[in-house]
């Protein structure tokens, strides 16, 4: 009995460390095959249409409806303290730091990830990838790649957005709604706001996460089974896994760029 | 140089994990014939194309088109041999995001630098040939199952390969789109000189334009011959293919313990 | 999806996106981090820097001049020497003095220049020599009830 559970856990974790092999060879053969996608540089932007435009209305009203409640929330919060007039550093430092990169990237794993796994699993299942090999077409750097690099491109552009509509949502609940001085909101924003330190950092993030989410979500859906279920598993692995690999990724990247290693 | 068979397997084996698939198959196709490969479903024919289009590797034997070894090829290598070879799978395997008319374009496309208005005409052309240069604006999803197929065969003739290889052409279609698949495939392979190997289980319908058949049977061939040989054959296994029997060598059931043993009514208590 | 439009609307996004990080570097943060070729270095010594760190604003009369770009301990006279990075446009004189004051009375530590009256300005690598150490809250405890101790105690 215990025999069995420990061959089973040993039997799982051979396979775990098995495919992440796989997805580390995958990423690989990604970027070694990168030419097809920067060559033609077409086929990328329509990726970049799929992945990036069609996210953009998930994007922007989230990040609207999230400033304007750390807007309401800080406001509450900094009244009890009669510093008020710090909302604008609240709204911004949480956006441009954490919110913007993070929520756009989970936003982005489940509206774009998830699209790019169902695609690139049925591609498989009806042997398109395959009948592309047959006609002499690497589908990696035909059809995988440039939704990588599409992928990789729009995450920042998502996460700044994100994170510019955010300090409008606070403005507008800040200082129209509630009524903070718009000066010391601006100015204070300003002088607390740090280029490298926390927009460049966030840049970073945003980057980061982008390769995380694309290369998971491609994986999934070319290491899926070439079956109905197969592809809804994928499916649901994509939004699972990336979701995941987001927030841990974002743990390390913080304590690194924000621990005053600079 | 040219050889006369354009297709050569010898003696390849190849398994799926620890299950054995094919062991020990030997053929040629000559060029300019129709070959059809016939086994019952689950034999292995479809694991045989894809060893011929290089897409796996045999665990032993070697597979020859156009006179190279794939097993000695490298990646390059392999892509360029595969320009010279078709494939039409079994549910066309269109691309689905494309028009029927950017499907056929989509070799031409990526390997010449034709201009647009020379790929639009060798386009056209591929498409008259099948019958269907009115749907080239379609998509995929607007074709019915037999003109899904006639459009990859299309596509699959487009860079005028020498050899096309079907994965059961003649699967879910109705008479009349079976026989226009039938001819088209002959018609095809005698005007441009193709050499075409199907893989089938439609024994009527292939027999009717096939040159020479082999029959796939657990991993090895157990017969082969001109269609008319096969149609006159005695063998109990070909026999009983050709003519759908149900009792013969291969039984209906799969292998079991005996059905009494296992429903337990030899005399134990359950 | 027609290509052109296809190419106009990622073409909108890009520049949308884009426009967003240009907000968010020119509108929302600044420049704070001084630049190498417009600024110069200034060492000060204090035998105690508090909870002063690196990146901690240098300021005059509540002005930002300059930021602590290191922070690190002198084993040769056992005292903590601060590096400051300071804006070229404010020239301070030589015998200016540094003090490491606190914003509020628990908030950051940030470094005061009081200016003084010599003539001749600070240059690069230059040492300030008047400096003032942080003010540790338990020595200013300690410090008021020894006072308090001592006027109470019987003579």
């Amino acid at each position: 009995m215990l025999k069995q559970a420990i061959e089973r856990l040993g039997n799982r974790t051979l396979q775990g460390v098995g495919r992440i092999g796989f997805a580390i060879r995958f990423f690989v053969a990604i970027l070694l095959h990168s030419g097809t996608a920067f060559r033609r540089f077409g086929l990328t932007i329509r990726e970049m249409y799929f992945s990036g435009v069609q996210s953009l209305i998930i994007i922007l009203v989230s990040g609207l409806f999230v400033g304007m409640v750390l807007g309401l929330q800080g406001y509450e919060t900094l009244q009890t303290y009669g510093s008020e007039d710090a909302l604008g550093i609240l709204v911004a430092m949480s956006l441009v730091r954490e919110l913007g990169p993070v929520v756009a990237a989970l936003l982005f794993a489940s509206r774009a990830g998830s699209a790019i796994t169902a695609e690139i699993g049925l591609m498989k299942a009806t042997e398109q990838l395959s009948a592309m090999e047959m006609m002499a077409v690497d589908p990696i750097a035909r059809v995988v790649a440039p939704r990588f690099w599409a992928g990789v491109i729009s995450m920042p552009l998502l996460a700044a957005l994100f994170s510019a509509m955010g300090i409008f949502g606070g403005y507008l609940v800040g200082v129209q709604l509630i009524g903070v001085d718009e000066g010391s909101f601006w100015s204070q924003m300003q002088s607390a706001v740090d280029f490298e330190q926390d927009i460049l950092n966030g840049v970073i993030k945003s980057v980061v996460f982008g390769i995380a989410i694309t290369t998971i979500a491609l994986f999934e859906g070319y290491d899926a089974p070439p079956t109905a279920e197969g592809v809804s598993g994928a499916t649901t692995r994509t939004v699972v896994t990336s979701s995941l690999a987001v927030l841990a990724l974002d743990f390390v990247l913080t304590a690194f760029m924000f621990r005053g290693l600079s | 140089m040219q050889h006369d068979n354009l297709v050569e397997i010898e003696d390849v084996a190849f398994d799926y994990g620890a299950r054995p698939v094919l062991k020990g198959i030997n053929l040629t196709a000559k060029r300019g014939q129709v070959i059809a490969i016939m086994g019952s479903s689950g034999c292995g024919k479809t694991t045989l194309l894809r060893l011929i289009g290089g897409q796996i590797k045999p665990r032993q034997g070697t597979v020859r088109v156009a006179g190279e070894s794939l097993g000695e090829l490298n990646q390059a290598g392999l892509y360029r041999l595969r320009r010279k070879m078709g494939m039409l799978f079994q549910f066309g395997a269109l691309f689905t995001d494309m028009t029927v008319f950017d499907n056929v374009a989509f070799q031409l496309r990526e390997h010449s630098d034709l201009p647009e208005d020379a790929i639009r005409d060798m386009v056209l052309m591929k498409l008259h040939a099948v019958g269907l240069r009115g749907a080239a604006h379609l998509m995929p999803s607007e074709l019915s199952g037999g003109m899904a197929r006639r459009v990859a065969l299309a596509r699959a003739i487009a860079l005028d390969p020498q050899l096309v290889m079907y994965d059961e052409p003649f699967a879910g279609l109705d008479p009349i789109s079976l026989g226009i698949t039938g001819n088209l495939i002959r018609r095809l392979t005698d005007t441009l000189g193709l050499t075409s190997i199907l893989v089938t289980h439609d024994v009527h319908e292939s027999l009717k334009i096939v040159d020479y058949v082999y029959f796939v049977s657990d991993g090895v061939i157990v017969a082969e011959g001109t269609a008319d040989d096969i149609k006159a054959s005695d063998l109990p296994y070909v026999h009983q293919f050709v003519h759908g029997e149900a009792e013969g060598p291969v039984t209906f059931h799969y292998p079991a313990a005996p059905y009494v043993e296992d429903l337990r009514l030899g005399g134990q208590s359950a | 999806m027609n290509k052109t439009i296809l190419d106009l609307w990622v073409g909108l996004f890009v520049i949308v996106g884009i426009a967003a990080l240009l907000f968010l570097t020119l509108k929302v943060g600044s420049m704070n981090t001084v630049n190498n070729s417009d600024s110069y270095e200034v060492v000060a010594r204090f035998e105690n820097i508090g909870g002063l760190k690196t990146r901690a604003p240098v300021k005059s009369a509540g002005v930002v001049v300059g930021r602590v770009v290191d922070v690190r301990f002198d084993n040769e006279v056992y005292e903590a020497a601060v590096t400051l990075r300071l804006d070229k446009r404010y020239a301070f004189p030589k015998d200016t003095s540094a003090a490491i004051m606190t914003s509020g009375l628990l908030g950051e530590q940030y470094i005061g220049l009081e200016a003084g009256g010599d003539s001749v300005k600070l240059k690069d690598k230059d040492r300030i020599l008047i400096t003032q150490d942080a003010v540790v809250l338990e020595n200013l405890i300690g410090q008021f009830l020894y006072g308090n101790a001592q006027e109470g105690a019987p003579k």
